[in-house]
């Protein structure tokens, strides 16, 4: 019995087994209490504040405040969201916003976090640390600190964005960016981008260091080098990384709030031009200004946003994941 | 004929090096740029912050008004106490439950294990922030609200998912036999997980580590919603408020940046080596 019990975990060598013959008769296994306590911390805390929320915001959202007494009132809200021309105008708003933002990302942000990981990780590179802590350091400021000190540096009252400028003779493209509606959510994304490129940067570098080199020694045999070697043979191996980063950029995208706040406030000016998902289910929360926050219109769009993370997490899981090539080494 | 060859392959790899440095370096120099010029300035005085934002201070222009301002008014240790606080403790939380939990999972079968791990997985995927409102609405039941514990707990939810995913990811690479031995020898299944295997995925903890800390260090969303009160603002959410109350006082502006810069950015120098260490270990392939 004892002995049995020992050995447990390697279950499957023909001695177990036979040992197993052996104890059938006598009695089933005593209960394994040490997993429920390893798991129950972990799960508990996840049910209790992660889980248990989320589909309390989801139950919120078909409730409505009617003199003050939660009524059940189905997809109501969800239809005044998306039907009615006040809410309907601003979310479509905010969800084009979000998806510019998004797009910007991808475009930008990953293809230099590629780029910089690729050079960084090419083998006889000298000062390979400090550029790599150098380029991280952005990463690790909090929205509030890159928030305003980029509002400073980009402030025409401060002038430090137009005199750089005027070095290599461009002053006259300046305006200030973060004011004019056309401009304010680019610049905000390359704000963004400039902050956590070193995410991408890190994690596809990691991913080239994985690659065996004898892989890369037998490509430089046949002639394969620099660009065309990782064109042709990095970037296919990397890709699964790639696709994590883009789920990963998606998610983090759909969920962003803290910089606009931080540099926008709130009403994520100028005229609602800076407006994604987050800020304005904050604003629709909390209220602002003349308008009552209402946490059941609330609770919708963050139901709504709930939806689109899954629907974009699906199709990278379903769609595309099982698509890429792996490749044991 | 062969030397010319020779000479030419040598000539493009010294080209290929000089690139790589110039655009790695021109990229360095945007990422550091904005600090850099936030903590020179917030050394000098009004006047020169207008007249020359890109000289380093001298003589003249030295000043550290716009810190004795920052430090008059604001409670800033009180806020950094808070961030510490929030920021440890719910990272031994995830580092601890996450490992336990991992090692339950990629340790033992049992009925349900795969859908525990499923489970749990979700969570990596599906942002806690959606669940605001009711999280809100429990704290206010619970009277929660406005304590540090409440962000703690908030935080732990959040970062044990991904922490589980990685840590069991690394569990099951640590041989059975050194298990099996240790079990032979009498050890229970506690100090099994505590004393052999805990000590063998340090480099995965690191990892789990940081990727958990950034976002709780910087997050501002939570501690705005949560506890806004003043004994329980956490630093970030207090440079946001502190900054907003200062707009026109240029020198408290700059002056409160850099003081929120300049601990993380020790503690960062402090632990990049480790950090690269546990990302490159593979935890993240």
């Amino acid at each position: 019995m004892i002995v049995g019990r020992t050995f447990r975990a390697a279950r499957f060598t023909p001695f177990n087994k036979l040992e197993k013959l052996m104890q059938k008769p006598i009695s089933k296994p005593p209960i394994r209490w040490h997993i429920p306590v390893f798991l129950a911390p972990a799960f508990l805390i996840y049910t209790a504040v992660m889980v248990i929320p989320l589909l309390g915001t989801i139950q919120l959202s078909l409730f409505s405040d009617i003199d003050g007494e939660q009524v059940f009132v189905g997809l109501a809200n969800f239809k005044t969201l998306l039907g009615d021309q006040h809410w309907s105008q601003q979310f479509w708003n905010a969800l084009l916003n979000n998806t510019w933002f998004f797009v910007i990302h991808m475009l930008v942000q990953n293809p230099i976090g590629i780029l910089l990981a690729a050079l960084l990780s090419s083998n006889k590179l000298r000062m390979k640390a400090f550029y790599r802590t150098s380029i991280f350091i952005p990463t690790i400021l909090s929205f509030v600190i890159v928030g305003f000190a980029w509002k400073l540096i980009l402030s025409p009252i401060w002038g430090v964005a137009p005199s750089m400028l005027d070095v290599i003779g461009l002053k006259s493209l300046f305006t200030p960016w973060l004011g004019k509606e056309e401009y304010a959510l680019t610049t905000l994304a390359l704000i963004s981008v400039w902050q956590f490129v070193g995410i991408p940067m890190m994690l596809i570098y990691a991913a080239m260091l994985s690659i065996p080199d004898e892989i890369l020694e037998a490509a430089e045999c046949d002639g394969v080098t620099g660009i065309s070697q990782f064109w042709k043979i990095k970037l296919p191996l990397i890709l699964p990384s790639i696709g994590i980063i883009s789920i990963l950029t998606f998610v983090g995208n759909f969920n962003a709030f803290d910089l606009i706040y931080s540099v926008q406030g709130a009403l994520a000016g100028p005229n609602f031009g800076t407006d994604v998902l987050g800020t304005f289910m904050f604003r629709t929360f909390f209220g602002f200004q003349l308008q009552l926050g209402d946490p059941n219109m609330g609770s919708a769009i963050a139901s709504i946003m709930f939806i689109i993370i899954l629907i974009g997490v699906s199709i990278y899981l379903f769609g595309i994941q099982t698509r890429l090539r792996r490749y044991q080494f | 004929m062969s030397v010319d060859i020779q000479r030419t392959a040598r000539s493009q790899v010294t080209f290929r090096a000089i690139a790589a440095h110039a655009i790695l370096i021109t990229y360095t120099l945007i990422a550091l740029f904005p600090v850099f010029v936030i903590v020179i300035n917030s050394f000098k005085s009004r006047n020169a912050i207008f007249r020359e934002p890109l000289s380093l201070p001298n003589a003249e222009s030295f000043s550290l008004k716009g810190y004795e301002t920052v430090l008059k008014q604001g409670d800033f240790v009180l806020y950094f106490q808070n961030s510490l606080i929030v920021t440890v403790a719910s990272l031994t939380m995830v580092l601890l439950f996450g490992a336990m939990a991992a090692f339950a999972l990629s340790e033992y079968r049992f009925r349900g294990n795969l859908l525990t791990g499923l489970y749990l997985a979700i969570g990596i995927m599906i942002p806690i922030r959606l669940g605001t409102v009711a999280i809100l609405e429990m704290m206010v039941a619970s009277g929660l609200v406005n304590t540090l514990t409440a962000l703690i707990l908030v935080y732990t939810a959040q970062g044990l998912p991904l922490a589980v995913f990685i840590l069991s990811e690394f569990m099951q690479g640590i041989s059975d036999d050194l298990k099996n031995a240790g079990r032979i020898d009498g050890l229970t299944e506690y100090t099994i997980f505590g004393v052999l295997v805990l000590p063998l995925i340090r480099p995965a903890l690191a990892t789990v580590a940081v990727f958990t800390m950034i976002p709780i260090w910087n997050d501002l969303w939570f501690p705005l919603i949560l506890a806004p009160a003043e004994e329980t603002k956490t630093i970030t959410l207090g440079a946001q408020v502190f900054i907003g109350q200062f707009v026109t006082d240029w020198n408290a502006v700059l002056a409160s940046l850099s003081l929120a810069i300049i601990p993380v950015l020790v503690l960062y120098l402090i632990f990049s080596r480790q950090l690269i260490k546990g990302i490159t270990a593979g935890a993240v392939k």
